[in-house]
């Protein structure tokens, strides 16, 4: 059978359902100690003294560090991964971000001390006695309110709180002259507003300093164990990267909060050599509130021009990039090269310009959320089309299909040079919104919309048509934007002399099922059952290097990788196999597990070719023994699916109440390996898309509190919110990899949102509004029915 | 998420658990289902000494069905009560109610003794409780005692159960306006705990309504009974007509909540959506 393209079943859920995943939190070491952090309930403090005596001496209490063994032992704090130049050409401001601070706390959950014990319950006891004098200080939350003169410093060295400017694309007076000359322009202000990633599994780490071997563990709940290691080692603690072992086991869900170096993770390896036991930290609830990076926080004001065919003329964007009170990890590049980039959207626009402030605020670090840029960058275009359409009078599914890129196949026709930095791989978009309008039932739907007027009921549909650049990404490119690291994977692929294989990945899995689509891969294009093949990931002293799970990159990137090694164990096979069969290379074809002697049935199969290499005794002379093979990929440009979401929804006039009603999406991400999966991660995906739009968003007080830190506030979406999701794809391969993928991951998030707002601005266009600020709660509409 | 440390205590018998609680006093909580209280601990809002579980008390629990009234006893889960055929056919609000709170799993847990105990006014139970006229029995060292539910709810978390006392048993009136009765919610989208709840039992006599009970949880701090609304529907028929009068000027009077979900005035609103939703029910 061909595994790719059949929806097999997720190999993973079997231990996942039975509840026999094996989390940080599930791991127990000998020893082992438990670690409860100490921090600031206001949002910007100093800290005038931290008095640890009483609780030094409570029950079980092995140590307390505070900011000043931290600050003694010459620790720094975690460093950003990603250098984004102020528009002058001076650097970003990158303020320090200790692992616990001694001077200063600058979001509510900022760490000031750790407090170890024998038990957690003995550790939380006793952080609760330990005294923290603050002198607090106004905060500020908001990153227009930060950026005003007087407003409140959250670093002394960074003035206004502008962590860096930028932009991208045709000159701004260019474009400015444009917008000036146009026929139409739609202008949209809005806020597209921090969410919280709620990873089922809060975050979790433990350390351990082996004494035996001089080597440190960190068992972690990562999406790119590698990358923490790097960081870890020669960025915070100066560790040699040989001694330190960092394993990321299963993951319960990461959408990006994950891919980051956080403090406690340096935090329980150092302390575990100073007390030379393992200590554990797994977050509380809470905690993740307020420590879990967060997504989006953006406000933007935006201009689209057209002429008077409804051509667009060029796009202006200037954009307020809440970073929170320091730079994560990838911070960064989420509002500028994932954000900014993607501005041409899937149309002609001549002339592009964008601007972003960085701004810092009290509140916790902004970072890459499911999308991280991309959806933001598709909230703004697909917004602006939806307004202009209507401003225009024009018909909201043409206007977008008026201004269209043409096909182009990405090899005999070139990529399509963007004004704002990339060439995308392949496209054809006509398909995916004619097929969503085909899907919908488009002239019914506006027939059912008009029998609608008059009665208690308003019908709006949205639209959205984006593109996302994924399978992140090529290392020169991110190199030359600011990455400071390369963003390759590696895969090795090990035969076994049985003929069983094990394949290592660089890439790690949170849920996204790399055993299953991985194994896939493997055992089609080795011609044996996937049974025989294990996928290993996760563990930094298993697997040689490796750079993580994010940005649709684990099949686009590395499986590309484990293809690659996979070519080279078979053309080493095949001349195993020609010496056994007495034939030449060039007279072998491989098919289903065994090489023939092409026109004959003379035929070797892949276990004995396996048996010989490892047995050598009857052996193509010089050839080496052993059959396994490591590969390093990296991409050539970066992947570009892109499709067509469709919301319809329905307002109750009398409560405001929004239902969605149908939600569509056709996307087209490339070959898909497994369909099932596919589709899963498109489910998963438009659940937190249309999240954004109706349910999530933080919402601090004037102190700089979280309002709604918990789930009795914090509005997840549930399966009884959303309808029944209608799907479908085209497939437009990408040119540059082996498998032809595009990455499936963050296309639901991607184009979902936008969809949503417009069918509820479609559905109030009587009111004269411009916008409604997300979420869109049934009192904001009713407000805006009955205001 | 780990509460205090404190000492349990499980007795089986009602005896046995008021004399800990005279014993302990202000140092111990009652625990039955756990889910207003284990949330409590776990986020460390409080942190008492003593917990004294009394799902083991045999005679706090079951549902029973009597000549005049049926007994819910405090024990009693929201899914047994949800699901007990006496109540379903003699008070369907308090069914209804109890069908509609948290998921199954906290039906399962949950008790009716414990959430009013907590007297959270956003729960479902206050305004069933108000519009059904119903006892709360409370019990402690010199007996049981019977609190009128319109003296219960003294206002945020607050009720009339003294501090070494025990909520036994919920009693609920057999009569015509229970047995015409129904809850509906607007659920806060998070915890689903009410935005607005209102309750509504009516009883009819000659097609006219001889006495009308309407009831709301989540408009206000303390869930209350609506005067006006209950006047205004007593002697006429319940119909669209006599709905929309009654229930124009709904919660006239009362401090109402506000909140990022629901602003004052939205409330209000939906306070009379959610009476003319229920009364519709049944007329």
């Amino acid at each position: 059978m061909s595994y790719i393209g059949s929806s097999v079943k997720r190999v993973e859920d079997k231990r996942f359902i039975t509840g026999q995943g094996r989390y940080t939190d599930d791991i127990v070491l000998p020893q082992m100690t438990y670690a409860c952090m100490v921090r600031s309930p206001h949002a910007h403090a100093e800290i005038v003294s931290v008095d640890i005596a009483h609780a030094e001496k409570m029950d079980g209490v092995v140590k307390i560090f505070t900011g000043k063994d931290t600050d003694a032992a010459g620790i720094g704090g975690v460093p950003c991964g990603w250098q984004v130049d102020f528009k002058n050409g001076d650097t970003m401001k990158e303020p320090p971000h200790p692992l616990l601070v001694s001077d200063k706390a600058r979001h509510v959950g900022d760490a000031i001390a750790m407090v170890i014990a024998d038990t957690y319950a003995q550790a939380k006891d006793a952080a609760e006695m330990v005294t923290v004098e603050y002198n607090v200080l106004p905060a500020v939350t908001n990153s227009k309110v930060a950026r005003a003169d007087g407003a409140p410093q959250v670093h002394a060295d960074v003035p206004n709180n502008l962590a860096f400017d930028w932009e991208l694309g045709n000159p701004r007076a260019e474009v400015d002259a444009a917008i000036a000359g146009a026929h139409h322009v739609t202008t949209l202000e809005f806020i597209n507003q921090r969410v919280i990633c709620n990873a089922i599994e809060p975050r979790s780490a433990i350390g351990h300093f082996d004494t035996a071997y001089d080597k440190y563990t960190l068992y972690t709940s990562t999406q790119n164990p590698h990358l923490i290691r790097l960081l870890l080692c020669a960025f915070v603690l100066g560790l040699p990267e040989h001694k330190v072992r960092v394993v990321g086991p299963d993951v319960g869900g990461g959408f990006g909060s994950k891919i980051f170096h956080y403090t406690e993770e340096a935090l329980v390896v150092w302390g575990s050599n100073q007390i030379k036991r393992p200590i554990k930290w797994t977050a509380e609830r809470s905690e993740s509130f307020v420590t879990d990076a967060a997504g989006r926080d953006h406000i933007t004001t935006a201009k689209m021009a057209f002429d008077k065919d409804g051509n667009i003329l060029a796009l202006s964007a200037d954009t307020l990039a809440n970073m929170g009170a320091y730079l994560s990890t990838f911070a960064p590049a989420v509002p500028t090269w994932l954000h900014g980039t993607l501005l041409q959207g899937l149309y002609t626009t001549p002339l592009i310009n964008v601007s972003i402030d960085a701004v810092f605020t009290n509140t916790t670090a902004v970072d890459a959320y499911r999308g991280a840029g991309r959806p933001e960058a598709t909230y703004l275009l697909e917004r602006l089309m939806d307004t202009a359409a209507l401003e225009m009078g024009r018909d909201p599914a043409e206007l977008r299909l008026q201004n269209f890129i043409e096909p182009f196949d990405g090899v005999e026709e070139e990529g399509y040079v963007t004004q704002v930095a990339l060439q995308y791989d392949s496209g054809n978009y006509g398909p995916v919104l004619k097929r969503g309008l085909e899907m919908v039932g488009y002239e019914q739907f506006r027939a059912d919309q008009k029998a609608a007027e008059g009665t208690g009921k308003l019908l709006g549909i949205g639209f959205s048509t984006y593109i996302e650049a994924c399978g992140i990404a090529p290392s020169a490119v991110v190199g030359a934007l600011g990455a400071r690291a390369g963003l390759f994977e590696s895969a090795q692929v090990q035969v076994h002399p049985t003929g069983k294989v094990s394949v290592f990945s660089g890439s790690h899995s949170h849920g996204q099922g790399h055993e299953t689509s991985f194994a896939q891969v493997v055992a089609d294009k080795m011609g044996i059952p996937m049974e025989d093949v294990e996928i290993i990931h996760g563990d930094s002293d298993a697997v040689a290097f490796g750079m993580g799970t994010y940005g649709s990159r684990s099949l686009a990137v590395g499986g590309s990788a484990i293809v690659k090694s996979i070519e080279k164990v078979l053309e080493k096979g095949a001349k195993i196999a020609a010496h056994l069969l007495e034939a030449s290379v060039d007279d072998l074809d491989y098919a289903e597990g065994k090489w023939t002697v092409r026109g004959t049935d003379k035929s070797v199969g892949f276990g004995d070719v396996s048996l010989t290499a490892y047995v050598p005794h009857n052996y193509p002379e010089g050839l080496e023994p052993g059959l396994d093979f490591s590969s390093f990929y990296d991409p050539a440009n970066f992947t570009y699916p892109f499709g067509c979401h469709i919301c319809i929804v329905e307002i109750d006039k009398e409560t405001g109440v929004v239902k969605v009603k149908r939600f569509i999406a056709v996307d087209d991400v490339g070959n898909v390996i497994n369909p099932m999966i596919v589709d899963g991660q498109i489910h998963g995906g438009l659940a937190q898309g249309i999240g954004q739009a109706f349910c999530e968003g933080a919402v601090y007080d004037e102190s700089g509190q979280l309002v709604n830190g918990t789930y009795m506030d914090y509005v997840m979406p549930r399966a009884d919110d959303l309808p029944s999701f209608e799907i479908d794809r085209t497939v437009t391969p990408c040119p540059h990899n082996p498998l032809g993928v595009k990455g499936a991951g963050e296309a639901g998030t991607i184009g979902s949102t936008p969809a949503v707002v417009n069918a509820v601005m479609d559905a109030l266009k009587g009111y004269g509004i411009h916008d409604v600020e997300m979420p869109v709660t049934s009192q904001k509409v009713w407000n805006i029915i009955h205001g | 998420m780990v509460p205090s440390k404190f000492a349990y205590h499980k007795p089986t018998t009602l005896k046995e658990a008021i004399d800990l609680l005279s014993t302990h006093g202000d140092d111990s909580k009652i625990l039955s289902g756990g889910h207003s209280l284990v949330p409590v601990l776990k986020l460390r809002l409080n942190d008492p000494e003593h917990i004294i579980d009394v799902s083991g008390v045999a005679s706090m629990g079951g549902i029973k069905d009597n000549e005049k009234s049926i007994t819910i006893g405090a024990n009693s889960t929201h899914a047994e009560i949800a699901n007990n055929a006496a109540l379903k056919e003699h008070a369907p609000m308090i069914a209804i109610a109890a069908s509609m709170i948290g998921d199954i799993q906290v039906r399962n847990f949950g008790t009716i003794g414990g959430s009013i105990a907590h007297a959270d006014p956003a729960a479902d139970w206050p305004a069933v409780l108000l519009a059904a006229d119903a006892n709360v029995v409370i019990s402690g060292a010199n007996g049981n005692r019977t609190v009128d539910i319109d003296q219960f709810f003294k206002g945020l978390f607050m009720t009339a159960v003294g501090e070494e006392e025990i909520i036994t048993a919920i009693s609920i009136p057999k009569s015509a306006f229970n047995k015409n009765s129904t809850y509906v919610k607007f659920a806060q989208p998070a915890s689903r705990f009410a935005l607005v709840g209102c309750a509504v039992a009516v009883a009819n006599a000659d097609g006219y309504v001889t006495e009308a009970r309407v009831a709301f949880n989540g408009v206000s701090a303390t869930p209350f009974r609506d005067g006006n609304v209950e006047k205004s529907l007593k002697g006429s028929v319940l119909n669209g007509d006599a709905i929309a009068t009654a229930t124009a000027s709904v919660a006239d009077g009362v401090s109402i909540m506000s909140d990022h979900f629901a602003a004052e005035n939205y409330r209000k609103h939906m306070a009379g959506v959610y009476a003319r939703k229920a009364l519709s029910a049944l007329a």
